[in-house]
Order: C-alpha cells, then sequence, then structure tokens
C-alpha cells in the first residue's frame, strides 16, 4: 500500500504540445481517487505517466517514499487496466492473470493458488482453461482485473476500463469495482470522463480541464462547492443553470436576474465574504436544477425569490419532472466562451433552464410558470475569472 | 422458373420460362467468363506437369517412340527410372537419395536463420526506440532493390579471400578469409542475406500492426523488451512467420543460381537443382531419368502447398487488413 504524489508535473510531448500542466495531485493510501475530464484533456497522460508508460517532462512523482519519475514501469509496483483490457490473445485466461507472477518467476504452486484465489474473486473460475477470444466483454474486463490484482500491487491505475461495456453492464462493474477496491484497500487512480462514474466511485473526484487540474475533493463537496464554472457545469446532470445576474447589497440584499429580483439570505451574503466587493456589479448565477420548484408547489410569500419562463419541454420520469423553460435573462458569455470559442450567446434572447421538479407539478409546455428558487443554494461565480465567489 | 408460369401477364408482353430479359442473359452468360478463363489457365497449367508425371512412369523406350499421350491407348507403367534416378544414376551425378537430403540441409537452416533474424529486427523497428531507426529501415528495404546477380561475384571473393584495405604500405584485413567457398553455410549465408529484406518487411508490417496496449502491459507486468519479444511477438506472429516460411523454403528450395555458384564443385554436398543439370549434361545418358528426377524435385514444394495453402491465403493479407 502506498501513497501517490504527484508534485507539479507536466507533459510536453515531442511536437511541442503541453498535455498535463503543472499537476499536483495527492492520492491517499488507500484512497480510490477519479481523474474526470472530457476527451484530450490530459487525464490518460497523467495515468500514463504514473504507470511509467510515458515520460514525465517536469515535476517529480513519488510512490510511497520513491521517486518515480526513471523508474521502469515494471518497478513501479503498480498494476494497470486498460481500456481495451489489453488480453494476451495466445494465452488461457489462467496464464494472462499468471503472466506477471510468472515473469518474477513466483513458485509455480503459488501462481496456481493465486490466480485461483484472484479467480474466485472475480467469479472466473470456469473461464480459467480458455483463451481471451471466446470470452464476452463483461468477462474481458474481469480477467484484466484479475490480472491487476493477482500481482498484489501497491496502486491500481485504471484508464476508462468500463468504457466498452454495454450500459447494465458498466452500472454492475462500477459496483464491483468499488467493491473489490473497498476490500483490497489498495491505492487507486481510475480515469474516466463519465461523470457519473467518477461521482459514484471515488473516495475523491479529480476534474481535469485541458491539461489544468480544476479541482480536486470529495464527489458531495464538488456538487455543492465548485470552485469554477468549469466544475459547475461538468459535475451534475442535468447541467447546472448559468445566466448573468447583478447584485446588490443595500437594504435587503438582493439579485437582479433578467426582469425579476431574488432576495438573499443574510447567510449568504455572511457565508461569502468577497461577495462584498461584487456590489452593484454583474456576476455569473448559477442554479442547480433542482433548486428550481414549480412555484405552485413550493410558497413563495411576495414572490421574492422566484422567476417566469416559459415551459418548453417536459419530461416525466415517474420520480420527477424534468422541465426546459426560456428565461428572459442573459446567458454568461464567458461560459460559453469556456465550451466553444466561436459561440457569440450576446444577442440570444434569453437563457434555456433546466428544472427538476416534483411530480405533482401542473406546469404545462408553451405556458408561462413560475418557478421559486431554493436562495440558500446559489452558485455565484466572477464572470471575468470564472472562479466561485466564496472567501 | 416455374413460378414464372404463375405470374400476372402484364404489359401483354409473355414471359416464359425459357425467355428472359435479354440484358440478363447477358450478364449470366458474361458472369462466367471469368471463371472459364480461370479453368483454361488451370488446364494449361496442369497438362505439361500432368505429362511429365506420365512421361517419367514410361520406360526408356516408351519414352523414345513417342509422346506421353501415347500411354492412353498403350498403357504400360515402370518405376524403373525412380529407382534409377534415387539410387543409381549413370555418369557422376550423385544419387538423388542423397541430393535430396542435401537439399533439406540446405533449405532448412535457408529458412531458420534468416527467419530468427527478421523477426527480431522486425520487433526492433516496430516497437524499440532508436536513434536512426527510419533511415535503418528504409536502408534494409532499399536492399530488395539490389538484384541477386550483382552481388555473385562480391560475395564468392569475400568468401574465399576475405576483405582487404591497404592504405599507404600497410594492410588491413577488415574480414578474413573464412575459405566458405563449396561449403553448406555459403549457400546458407548468401540465402539469409538475400531473403532478409522481404522477411523484415513483411514481419514488421505485421508486428507493427499488432495492439500497442498489449505491449503496454506486458511492459508493466514485468517483461523486458526480449520477454516481450518471446512470449508475446513470436507466438503472436505465427502465421505471418508461417507465410513467409513457406516462401522462403520454396525459394531456397528451387534455387539454382546460388548453389550453382556457391557449392557446385562440392558434388556430395550439391542440392537436386545442380544433380538435375548434371543428369542430362553427360553425354546424353540418363535423359529418360529427367522427367522421375524433376518428379522427385517437385514432391517436397507440392507437400507443402496442399498442406499449407491457407497460410499461402492467410499469412499474406495478415498485417494488411488488421483483424
Amino acid at each position: 500500500m502506498a501513497q501517490v504524489t504527484l508534485d507539479n508535473v507536466n507533459k510536453v510531448y515531442d511536437n511541442g504540445y503541453h498535455a498535463v500542466h503543472d499537476l499536483d495531485l495527492d492520492v491517499q493510501d488507500g484512497e480510490f481517487l477519479v481523474l474526470v475530464g472530457p476527451s484530450g484533456c490530459g487525464k490518460s497522460t497523467a495515468l500514463r505517466m504514473v504507470a511509467g508508460l510515458e515520460s514525465i517532462s517536469d515535476g517529480k512523482l513519488t510512490i510511497g517514499d520513491r521517486v518515480m519519475n526513471d523508474v521502469h514501469p515494471k518497478d513501479r509496483d503498480i498494476a494497470f487496466v486498460f481500456q481495451n483490457y489489453a488480453l494476451y490473445p495466445h494465452m488461457t485466461v489462467r496464464d494472462n492473470i499468471g503472466f506477471a507472477l510468472k515473469l518474477r518467476k513466483t513458485p509455480k504452486a503459488e501462481i496456481t493458488t493465486r490466480v485461483e484465489e484472484a479467480a474466485r474473486l472475480l467469479e472466473l473460475t470456469e473461464l480459467l482453461d480458455i483463451k481471451p477470444g471466446q470470452l464476452s466483454g463483461g468477462q474481458r474486463q474481469r480477467v484484466a482485473m484479475g490480472r491487476a490484482i493477482v500481482r498484489r500491487p501497491q496502486v491500481f491505475l485504471m484508464d476508462e476500463p468500463l468504457s466498452n461495456l454495454d450500459a447494465k453492464l458498466r452500472v454492475q462493474m462500477r459496483a464491483e469495482i468499488s467493491r473489490l477496491q473497498h476490500d483490497l484497500g489498495v491505492t487507486t487512480l481510475y480515469v474516466t470522463h463519465d461523470q457519473i462514474e467518477a461521482m459514484t466511485m471515488g473516495d475523491r473526484v479529480a476534474v481535469m480541464s485541458k491539461g489544468q487540474l480544476q479541482q480536486v475533493d470529495t464527489p458531495q463537496n464538488l456538487y455543492d462547492r465548485p470552485d469554477n464554472l468549469y466544475v459547475a457545469t461538468f459535475i451534475g446532470s442535468p447541467q447546472m443553470n448559468l445566466l448573468m445576474g447583478t447584485l446588490a447589497l443595500d437594504g435587503t440584499p438582493h439579485l437582479t436576474v433578467g426582469r425579476h429580483r431574488l432576495d438573499i439570505p443574510p447567510s449568504v451574503v455572511a457565508a461569502r465574504p468577497a461577495l462584498r466587493g461584487y456590489d452593484g456589479r454583474e456576476l455569473v448565477v448559477g442554479i442547480r436544477p433542482e433548486s428550481l420548484e414549480d412555484a405552485g408547489l413550493d410558497s413563495d410569500p411576495g414572490g421574492v425569490r422566484s422567476i417566469e419562463a416559459i415551459v418548453e419541454l417536459r419530461e416525466g420520469l415517474g420520480s420527477e419532472v424534468v422541465a426546459h423553460a426560456r428565461f428572459e435573462g442573459t446567458a454568461p458569455r464567458v461560459e460559453a466562451a469556456q465550451r466553444d470559442p466561436d459561440a457569440t450567446l450576446t444577442g440570444e434572447a434569453g437563457v434555456e433552464l433546466v428544472a427538476r421538479l416534483d411530480p405533482r407539478t401542473t406546469v404545462k409546455v408553451d405556458e408561462a410558470a413560475r418557478f421559486t428558487v431554493d436562495v440558500e443554494n446559489l452558485h455565484l461565480f466572477d464572470q471575468e475569472t470564472t472562479l466561485a465567489i466564496r472567501d | 422458373m416455374t413460378t414464372l408460369d404463375n405470374a400476372p401477364v402484364t404489359g401483354g408482353a409473355v414471359i416464359g420460362p425459357s425467355m428472359e430479359p435479354v440484358g440478363q442473359r447477358t450478364h449470366r452468360i458474361l458472369s462466367r467468363v471469368p471463371t472459364g478463363v480461370l479453368w483454361l489457365i488451370v488446364v494449361l497449367w496442369t497438362v505439361p506437369s500432368f505429362g511429365l508425371l506420365v512421361t517419367s512412369l514410361r520406360s526408356e523406350a516408351d519414352q523414345i517412340s513417342g509422346g506421353w499421350w501415347q500411354a492412353f491407348t498403350d498403357p504400360s507403367f515402370t518405376l524403373e527410372n525412380y529407382d534409377k534416378a534415387l539410387f543409381s544414376p549413370p555418369g557422376g551425378t550423385l544419387p538423388f537419395s542423397d541430393s535430396f537430403i542435401n537439399s533439406f540441409a540446405i533449405a532448412i537452416p535457408g529458412t531458420i536463420i534468416p527467419i530468427a533474424i527478421a523477426c527480431a529486427a522486425a520487433y526492433a523497428f516496430a516497437w524499440m526506440d532508436f536513434r536512426g531507426r527510419h533511415w535503418l529501415f528504409i536502408g534494409v528495404l532499399a536492399m530488395m532493390a539490389v538484384p541477386v546477380q550483382m552481388s555473385l561475384v562480391p560475395l564468392q571473393q569475400l568468401y574465399s579471400g576475405g576483405a582487404h584495405l591497404t592504405l599507404g604500405g600497410s594492410t588491413f584485413i577488415l574480414i578474413p578469409d573464412m575459405d566458405l567457398n563449396n561449403k553448406p553455410i555459403a549457400v546458407w549465408l548468401a540465402h539469409t542475406a538475400f531473403g532478409l529484406p522481404l522477411a523484415i518487411y513483411l514481419l514488421h508490417n505485421y508486428i507493427a500492426g499488432l495492439p500497442r496496449d498489449v505491449f503496454e502491459a506486458a511492459r508493466i507486468d514485468g517483461a523486458n523488451h526480449f520477454g516481450i519479444f518471446w512470449r508475446i511477438v513470436l507466438p503472436l506472429a505465427k502465421p505471418a512467420i508461417a507465410a513467409f516460411a513457406i516462401f522462403q523454403f520454396l525459394w531456397v528450395w528451387n534455387d539454382y543460381l546460388i548453389s550453382l555458384i556457391f557449392l557446385s564443385q562440392n558434388r556430395d554436398a550439391s542440392p537436386l537443382t545442380i544433380q538435375l543439370v548434371n543428369l542430362v549434361t553427360s553425354r546424353g545418358q540418363g535423359t529418360e531419368l529427367l522427367p522421375a528426377a524433376a518428379f522427385i524435385s517437385m514432391v517436397v514444394p507440392l507437400i507443402i502447398f496442399f498442406s499449407l495453402q491457407r497460410y499461402f491465403v492467410r499469412g499474406l493479407l495478415a498485417g494488411s487488413v488488421k483483424g
């Protein structure tokens, strides 16, 4: 067991492409840390640098107490699970799992016991003597896991191990990998582009974008307290709603969004000392879909914390109703620019809001509806720096 | 066709069972042309071989009196020619039973040595990072353009005299005189050298197409380059190795030129192809043995071809299309 530390790690490819910028990351002993981000964000590169499959251009990597920058992959005491499993097609499942032990000159009897133990753990016992070509995707995935656990390494490194499975199997394997990791207590660094995987599996989640680490925290904290607009929109589905608002702190603190006024409880202001500097200025207001509720079901005396919007689409999911509504407000330019540099949302009339409503809601398509806003759980961001406004 | 009889008559045209649209009929006839041409080629190429087989089974007198097709009207066959060719050929010819073994003694090392070298080279070119890899690989491929005939004389000089460089008054020995001429190793080395570029090229294409993940997994599992080569690459490259082995073996087995240059002075070590030629030139004697002798030399290629034909097709396509 060991702790993995990346200290200011950089990766610059020979062609000058800077894939990973100053990455600082700490995976605690026994922790399951998920590295999540869109494709091309450098997460796989970071993982491969930990594995030793890519050289580290700058910075320091330690596993346990040992600096690993120039250590050969086989001497790092790690196991890697590949996206395509990378099984040896000409070997039986037994030989695939036992290959690493065989190369380490482990006695035959011990290889047999350890392979069979791993197979039992993964329910592969009946498949031990067939070749990977005859296995289903899920079974191959298990063999890949078996190959990792049989080594009893200090660290598991997993590169999108579930992305080639169908949806149902993915949910099942997600739970299985989490359980296995928990039982074995091996430090794990897990890469995925799927934020649901990240949220459900990780003890902590590190969000990356364009080679930069955005935020590392527990899944709940990432969701509740995103550090910047990127994390705010990346984590959570449906996405957080973003709109421009103007802050006024004199009298009752309130935000003006579109034609509406949202009163902010003093506790919200008190929790964010930095908000003082934004009096009278525009900022980006983030509202989670579940922070919007049908005003008919959530009383709002005085109407000081509700907005009106035209419902465009109503999706009943049984447990809830997801409503898409057009709101007369301004979408933040900065957010649009972050997603797509060529986007010009300035002239667009209104913002599309997504709300997760109670199933008893009476909102109808093409009609105006009032939504109350859970003002306790607003997210506020600086429109220039895209950082959350806190302290 | 009978169902057409019950088809509704449309537009006044009656389409009977024997009447199909002209376009369809033309298409049907034309689509058979390639098959017909193929059969014609098969017959044209098989008849002489078949004639050779029949002739080899006829006595000397029968062979002189008429062509092999007379065997259809006057069938009389004998194995005498085979017996003579194998065990007591006229003149100074080495018995074919011996030269048959010599051919194996040349073809087997002449196949294994280049493949062993080419596998390692192909792996290195495909998966090892070293300076100048690209240009070295191009250099190897360029060797394919060198005609065998051009290098025969220099090679023979190298074998019999080594290589020396005289600068000022002193001579440096670059390669010592190893006196290899007329020894089997001379032929092995020549076949190795001439077979290598193609072998490296074919195996490189195949090995470079193996999935990178598997190599990375093996590295993490603890394999070094040799371990990856031995335990992963060789087993996975089997189809390509088999395909090239068949080609190289047949090429060496059927080779005449290289054996003639480097080995013909050594009667006891010379292969079938050399002895086949010697059979005719010995004052016209033994001509009747020629068909039988030719067939003896063809037996091995035929067996190899028919038993391993699936590798011919699969192995050469392998690498070009990823499975």
